[in-house]
């Protein structure tokens, strides 16, 4: 995690002038290039519009359950991917728990990216007393490894979806923070942002126009990186059943359900951690070439 | 030298203070009133005011925390509301448990990582590399409870090498070194060990390929020194960076395993916290992550103090 941080404040801090739009379009073109980005995109595509259809596209009701139907294997007649241990479809199921897997995923980590963008550039901005102790106190937060603070803060809070949502957005928060200050503070010092000061541009106009973009990119870089951590450490709290509640379909969750299951079924038990798992390796993936693309103009 | 490690001391000591606050203030997020757990709904007024006043709940916020604070010094972290067990007692013998394992994941992890990314670093671009990189990627993106899940199906029902759960036969969860012990230990380390493994070889595979092409490496080569002998001075420039990043990823497995401890039925910190917070044991709940955290600031606070005793040149700044 530190390496990629470091990676990408490098990236930053020689990007001087804000990114034009040809800079992205240059990042879009390399993108395209890259057969490791392609496939993870494609991999991605599909699990996300899996879930996204999945009312329209998923074959059964996710939701009803059979007595008489329990823990098929996988290939049964009707049930493509076999059964749960209450008679539910598992390909429907697979489909729709995509919904609230990935929501939990990411939409930790794009709160995180707005109030943590925010909050290290005003801290960056303003500088002196006010950084310190802002920085200071979230300081705090990284004397808790991650998994313990999220479930910390969701155990505390009581089990939930909301609740996991907030424990997770308040573990990336400050880790986006970070990045967010250390550039804004090197980038404050250019010249060029002293001569927009001096021409009379107000802080406001100055941190939109020419902090932002440049601030933007390496929290950009830093974010996509946490996609996979939020995916695997989200479905883990509803693994540990903190997170969705049954009978709601989650990839952690069933996880969960199903793991007394290895013994009769090991395969449908193993299903929903297999999609986990490929999601966030093609997060992961997609993470590193978008990190490698925006590095060109070193 | 000395200046330093006493200034790295001084430096831990708000750090800990904060980490204290954090996990008391932790009960004042649960929604209602922590007596819920412990008084039945119709109870009286006068049994609620007694409980109150014993587990200090009718004093204001700083004073608890202050008493509260006082008594964890002293080694009191209070009694747990749904055993009645002291609270110190329940969480060190799981904090042993837990350290176990995660000491044996990250031996495990950080020495496979570490060959594994100096290979890959050396022999740069050939099918080791590949190997490694595929390897590193797959440690940092896999959801390790799941590989438990996956390990026990393999190495537990299909071949019944290990045992699925437990720390010990017979559901003991006293903690013994000998064999039937350890082969309770195999599955749970290893799955832990994945994730340190797939950073440090990342982090040691870039290090060591970035070292490589520095000049003092061609100087020292060009000097006539072996390979072993040049690989000495490698190892000793990557050490530093090294050992950071081993330090941070051994804190994170006391979180990680939490899950772990959940697919293996494994007695640690992970089976505490579910009690818990399912039961709603706040003294439980505060104890067990004030003693897990303060484990993660005791070692980062060696890491700093480690660091210089490597690389002098760290110390002097």
């Amino acid at each position: 995690m530190s390496a990629s941080l470091e990676l990408s404040l490098r990236a930053a801090a020689v990007a001087a002038p804000a990114p034009s739009r040809s800079y992205w379009l240059v990042v879009w073109r390399q993108l395209r290039h890259d057969p490791m980005a392609l496939a993870a995109g494609l991999v991605l595509l599909i699990i996300i519009g899996a879930a996204v259809f999945a009312p329209w596209l998923a074959p059964a009701d996710p939701y009803k359950a059979s007595m008489i139907k329990r823990l098929l294997p996988i290939g049964s007649p009707c049930f493509l991917l076999g059964t749960d241990e209450l008679g539910r479809d598992m390909l429907s199921r697979l489909m729709h728990g995509g919904r609230l897997s990935l929501l939990m995923g990411v939409v930790p980590v794009l709160a995180a990216f707005g109030i943590g963008t925010a909050i290290g550039l005003f801290a960056g901005y303003v500088g002196g007393k006010v950084n310190m102790v802002i920085m200071r106190v979230l300081d705090v937060f990284y004397a808790f490894p991650s998994v313990l603070l999220a479930v910390a803060i969701s155990g505390a809070l009581g089990p939930g979806m909301s609740n996991s949502l907030l424990a997770l957005t308040l573990v990336f928060v400050p880790q986006v923070v970070r990045v967010a200050e250390s550039v804004t503070t090197q980038v404050r010092q250019l010249d060029y942002i002293e001569a927009a000061r001096m021409s009379g541009a107000g802080a406001f106009s100055i941190i939109r126009v020419h902090v932002l973009g440049n601030v933007l990119g390496p929290v950009f870089v830093y974010a996509t990186g946490l996609l996979s951590v939020s995916m695997i450490l989200a479905s883990g709290l509803s693994f540990l059943g903190l997170g969705v509640k049954p009978p709601e379909p989650e990839w952690g969750l069933m996880l969960n359900t199903l793991r007394s299951a290895i013994y009769v079924n090991p395969w449908i038990a193993a299903l929903p951690g297999a999609l986990i798992f490929v999601t966030s390796i093609a997060f992961n993936l997609l993470a590193d070439s978008v990190r490698s693309a925006m590095d060109i103009r070193r | 030298m000395f200046a330093y490690i006493i200034k790295r001391l001084i430096y831990a000591i708000p750090i800990a203070l904060s980490v204290t606050v954090v996990s008391f203030v932790l009960v004042y997020l649960a929604p209602g009133d922590p007596l819920n757990a412990i008084a039945p709904a119709d109870a009286p007024e006068e049994v609620i005011v007694a409980l109150k006043s014993a587990y200090g709940l009718d004093k204001p916020v700083p004073v608890q925390y202050g008493l509260w604070l006082l008594r964890a010094v002293q080694g009191d972290l209070g009694t747990s509301i749904a055993s009645g067990r002291a609270v110190t007692a329940e969480v060190l013998s799981a904090v042993s448990n837990t350290l176990l394992l995660a000491g044996m994941a990250a031996l495990g992890g950080v020495l496979i990582g570490c060959i594994l990314g100096a290979l890959a670093g050396y022999r740069h671009g050939t099918w080791i590399d590949r190997v490694a990189t595929v390897i590193s990627v797959i440690g940092v993106s896999i959801p390790h409870y799941w590989l438990g899940l996956v390990l026990t199906i393999v190495f537990s029902i299909w071949l019944p090498w290990f045992p699925a759960m437990g720390a010990g036969p017979g559901g003991s969860s006293e903690w013994l070194w000998d064999v039937e012990h350890l082969r309770h230990l195999v599955l749970p380390a290893l799955t832990l060990s994945v994730i340190p493994m797939g950073i440090i070889t990342r982090t040691v595979r870039a290090l060591v390929a970035d070292m490589l092409e520095q000049e003092f490496v061609t100087a020292l080569r060009a000097r006539g020194l072996s390979g072993v002998a040049v690989f000495r001075h490698i190892a000793k420039n990557t050490a530093p960076t090294v050992l950071a990043v081993a330090g941070l990823q051994i804190g994170y497995l006391m979180g990680g395993s939490i899950l772990v401890e959940t697919v293996f039925a494994w007695p640690g910190t992970g089976f505490l916290l579910n009690t818990a917070i399912f039961q709603r044991d706040i003294p439980l709940l505060q104890g067990t992550i004030l003693v897990l955290c303060m484990f993660f600031v005791v070692l980062n606070l060696l890491v700093d103090i480690l660091q210089p005793l490597i690389d002098p040149r760290m110390g002097r700044g």
